[in-house]
Formats: structure tokens, sequence, C-alpha cells
């Protein structure tokens, strides 16, 4: 009975979704429309870069160099000092994004045997921002060193760049693998517990507990068809993360669609637990924006780094799952590491969807005493 | 309104003593009852009487503080998995899906209790034509007048052939005479040897039950045929039985 019973409910769950096509379309092009719109909203083309230049000691390096900023279309000299101390109040007052500080000796360094060295302090109070700046000066910088030099000879500048205001940096690469995260949290945990409590709401789930289906089986019946469904939005939020924003994927997708479809299990049981304690379908879908979307947004890293976060919140953020699942996904795709070093997360991940799957299960349980 | 048959032999719904709490609160307060197999029984009180409560313990959505319940012959305590297969539920509210077809909500009921396709497809297309529904099969739910609706919905619960059927308030909202044609349905069933154990607020329907029963704060104060109990009151219609019994209640709010 019970393969024939869980397939008639199955079977009933996916009606429900296709025949609600707006929903079903909203749900399928949000992927798309995130990772565009993040993506963009975060990639804003920076031009007029305002540079503050402190060269100690002008040689025909640092002159050359200087000229190739000013010539640069995106960068703006707007100051020359000799100190770090002449420029730091520009920097102070935002008149100026970025200071190229070389080291005394720039030129000689070039053409002796240790490399020249030069740093970029970069102001990140947009981190986006900042890493987009630090990029196109690298670029100048690199021009540079590559028509100077023989192809055989290596580096011989090195650039040390230093992020002001926000040392830990997000860039549209860091953001895709949270975006996935959020992507899985809304279709798994909103959906679920929209139309869980809907049953609850219109008096249908009575009617299935009364039948001989049992819990497990309407949670799995709920489960699956929305995993399908967060599955397919996985692959679209990669397919544009990859395609349009050129994102790396350096690790193993496979890997990655299991860590999701661990994950979404995590949500989805959240789902259920949030329709199990409340009793209408609005009450379920504020519940769930606030036990999930928003600790998903805010608590994870996603958006704002944990470790800048005031220490008494960075215990809290243990117990949001995509704070793991972020560290997972952004190991994979933009580190290319494996299972092996991604064990720890992975195995809280697993015990959080063992733990609330139960606890989902359980809260269904006809009341006793 | 003519019955087709008699009751038959033996309980299909056998309670002793039966009783909930809920906290200092006493829902359903030491209940005994039998209901015979094929029996169409009422059971009736004012709103908060207990009688949902009642319900609820006998079809397995909770569990009894105190007493023993035994549905089909098998125990609401201990073999409650066993009971689900034996009967049907018709809830106060809408059961079907609105958003899926007739056919649909059929096919999710069949399938949900172990009917096989064939099977599903031979009983639904009887149904659909009992009912005279063949040509909105494939129609939503949710376009079907009410009286339909419910009509349908007591079908789709006696699908699987249940022994017992528990319908609470199944006619409320419903004109006069699809009630009427509703109650017909309801004989039918019980002709067939289905136990049925309806609620109802129309004091009119509990008239067509071979046996009622009234719930006054959460203990049974009455229980009998229609007739003997107007004759033990010395009133012309369960209406009047009703009224008297409720009136003496303690704290009524009905």
């Amino acid at each position: 009975m019970n393969t024939v019973a869980l397939r008639a409910f199955v079977i009933k769950e996916i009606r429900h979704i296709l025949r609600d096509r707006q929903t079903l379309t909203i749900l399928l092009l949000m992927p798309l429309v995130q990772v565009v719109l993040f993506g963009f909203a975060l990639r804003s083309d920076v031009r007029n870069i305002r540079v503050a230049i402190v060269d100690p000691r002008p040689d025909y390096a640092t002159l050359a160099l200087q000229e190739r900023f000013a010539g640069s279309r995106r960068f703006q000299v707007v100051a020359i000092g000799r100190t770090t101390a002449a420029v730091e109040p520009l920097f102070r007052r935002g008149d100026a994004d970025v200071a190229v500080i070389f080291e005394p000796g720039f030129g000689s360094h070039l053409g002796g045997v240790e490399p020249a060295q030069l740093l970029l302090a970069v102001d990140a109070s947009d981190p986006n921002t900042g890493t987009v700046i630090q990029s196109y000066a690298r670029a100048v910088i690199a021009s540079y060193e590559a028509d100077i030099t023989e192809p055989d000879r290596g580096v011989r500048i090195v650039t040390v760049a230093r992020m002001r205001f926000n040392p830990t940096l997000e860039s549209v690469n860091l953001f895709v693998p949270g975006l996935i995260a959020l992507v899985l949290t809304l279709v798994s945990a909103l959906m679920t517990a929209i139309s869980l409590s809907r049953e609850k709401e219109r008096g249908t789930l009575e009617v299935l507990l009364v039948s001989p289906l049992r819990p497990v089986h309407i949670i799995v019946g709920k489960v699956l068809p929305y995993l399908v469904l967060a599955f397919a939005n996985v692959l679209t939020a990669l397919l544009a993360a990859v395609l349009v924003f050129h994102v790396p994927f350096r690790g193993s997708l496979l890997l990655l669609l299991a860590e999701s479809v661990l994950y979404a299990l995590v949500s989805l049981a959240l789902g259920v637990l949030i329709a199990a304690r409340t009793t209408s379908q609005r009450t379920a879908m504020l519940g769930a924006m606030l036990g999930t979307m928003l600790p998903s947004t805010l608590l994870s890293g996603m958006i704002f780094p944990i470790a800048s976060m005031p220490s008494w919140l960075t215990p809290v953020t243990t117990i949001v799952p995509a704070r793991w699942f972020i560290v997972v996904a952004r190991g994979i795709m933009l580190k290319g590491v494996s299972l092996p070093h991604l064990w720890r997360e992975t195995l809280v991940l697993l015990l959080m969807a063992i733990v609330l799957m139960a606890a989902a299960v359980r809260s269904f349980k006809p009341r006793l005493a | 309104m003519p019955r087709a048959g008699p009751p038959r032999a033996g309980s299909a719904i056998e309670a002793s003593g039966l009783t909930r709490r809920f906290g200092s609160f006493t829902a359903v307060d030491h209940v005994t009852f039998d209901v015979g197999v094929g029996e169409v029984f009422g059971f009736l009180g004012a709103n908060g009487a207990g009688k949902t409560t009642a319900i609820k313990m006998l079809i397995g959505l909770l569990e009894p503080s105190e007493g023993s319940a035994r549905v089909a012959g098998f125990d609401v305590r201990s073999e409650r998995a066993r009971i689900r297969r034996q009967i049907g539920y018709m809830s106060q509210r809408f059961s079907l899906y609105a958003d899926l077809t007739v056919r649909e909500n059929i096919q999710l009921y069949g399938g949900i209790y172990g009917l096989s396709d064939p099977q599903i497809r031979d009983r639904a297309g009887l149904l659909l034509e009992s009912l005279g529904l063949a040509a909105n099969a494939d129609e939503l739910v949710g376009r079907l007048p009410l009286g339909w609706k419910q009509k349908l919905a007591f079908s789709v619960a006696l699908l699987h052939e249940p022994k017992v059927v528990f319908l609470d308030e199944p006619t409320g909202g419903v004109d006069p005479i699809t009630r009427r044609q509703f109650w017909e349905m309801i004989y039918a069933a019980a002709a067939r040897g289905t136990t049925v154990f309806v609620t109802t607020h129309y004091m009119d329907e509990a008239e067509y039950c071979d046996r009622i029963s009234i719930m006054v704060d959460g203990r049974i104060a009455a229980l009998g045929t229609p007739a003997e109990l107007k004759r033990r009151f010395g009133v012309g219609s369960v209406d009047d039985v009703f009224v008297r019994l409720a009136r003496g209640a303690k704290a009524e709010t009905a």
C-alpha cells in the first residue's frame, strides 16, 4: 500500500504545482532574475576612478606608470604626493578611491634582482566596487609590466593590495553560491510551508491523516516535487552565473548538486516544521520569511562577512543552515575543493537534515495527552 | 423517507467510558455507546458539547485520556492503522481539492486507500454515472455547485468501501432538495452494510436516523430511536427533545 498511496499523493502534489501556472512561472524564472539582478547590481561598471599617487622618490618607472594611470579612460589622477600622510586626508574624505603607493627606488628594483614593490590601497567601503577598482588598477600595472619586460624574465612588479574599510572582500563570484542557497531556501522552505499550511487551513490535512497515509508519506509527498523544482533552480542559477557573468566553476558539479539536495532537505524540513506550528497560510508564509529567508540572507555570510559580525552574533550563525551550505558551494565552485575538505560542513548539514526531518514527521503525529 | 433495510447484527462502533481531557477541562466525559453494523447513527449536540472531540478519538486523530473504543472491531488505541483502512471520513470542511478535477480527486483518494488503477477507473465510472457527473469529470471541483461538491465528497469517502463512514455535518449550507438527495445516498450506503455515523445541526435530519444520541457538556444525555426519545420526553419532535436537554445544560452557549 505504501507505494500506491505515496504515488497517488505525489501525483496530486505535482498536479497542484502544475495547475498553479503563475506561481510555477515565478518559481522557475526566479533564479534567473535573481542572478541577473544581483549580478548587474554588484558588477556595476566603475568609471572615473580617482587615484592618489604616493611617490617618495620619482624615477622613470614611477613616472611612466603615473602616465599610464593618467592616460587610462577609467582613472583620474587627483593627487600626487611624496608621503602617505599627504594623500591620507583625501582618502578619509572620500575624495580618492584608490592610492598607488610606490616603494622608494621602485625603478632601480625593476632592473635589479629583487622585484619592485607597489601597494594598492583601495577604498572598499562598497566591497564590490572595491574589487572592481582593484582589478582595473592591477590591469594597468600588468600591462606596463608586460611592455617593459621580456617574456621569460618572470614577475618584476609585486603588487600588494589592501582593502581599506572592509578588509574581507565580497564579489559577484562569492555571491552566486549565496544566491543558490537563497533560491533553494525560498523554493524549499517557503513553498512547502505554504502548501502544507494550505492543507491545514482548508481541512484537507485532517482527511489525509485519517486515511492510511502516514505523516512520513505526506511529508515525502510534499517534499519530492519541490526537490525536483529546487534542482531545476540550482541548474538555472548556475547556468546564468557561468554564461552571463563568467563566474568560474572549478569543482565537481555532481558534488554541488548532491550538497544542494542535502541543503534543500534541511530547508524543506524547516518549511514542514513552520507549517506544523502555524495555523494559517499567511502566518506560515511570514514564519518562513522570518525563520529561513532572513537568516539565510543576513546571517549566512552571503552578503555580510561573518568575520566582521559582532562576536556575540557569530555563534548564532552556526545554526543557520545556509551558512554551512554557502561555504560548501563557494568551496566547490570557486576553489574546486572536494568532499575531504568539506566533510565538516557536510556533516553539519546532514545532522540538521536528519534531526529536522525527524522533528517534522513527529510534528504531524496525532496529538497525544 | 423509507428505510431500505434494518440494521444487521454486531457492533461497528463500541465506546466504553470514552473520555478526553484538555488540561482541567473535560471535553468528553465517560461516554458509552454502541452502533450496530449498517446502522445510521445520529450524533447530536450543541456547539462545544464534545461531538468533534469524540469523533476525533474514534477516527484516530486524538488519543483518549481514559476509556476505550473499538471501530470496525479494532481498538482505537492500539490498532489505529487497521481502523484507517476500514473507515471513511468527511470533515466539516470541504475535503476535496478545488484545484484538481473531479477525476483527479477520485484518483487521489482511490490511490491513498490502496485501490489499483483499474479498480479506481471502474468505481470512478460508476460513481460519476450515479451522481450524473459523467460530463463533468474533467472539470475543476472548485467550479461545481456546493450541493454537487458535497455529494461528490461523500461518494469519494465511500470509494474504498469502508465499513464505517463518519460524516461531520455533511449538509451544512446545502439546499433542502440536495439534503434530501444526500440522505438518500446515506440510506443506500447503509443498505449496502456501511455503518453511518453522522453529526448534524438539522433536527429534521435527526429524525431520519435509526438511532440518535444527544451530547450535553461532554456526556450523552439521551440515546435511542427518535420515536423513543420523543415518547420519553413527551414531545412531538426531536427538536423539542434537543431544546429541553440543551436548556438544562450548565454552561450552554448554543
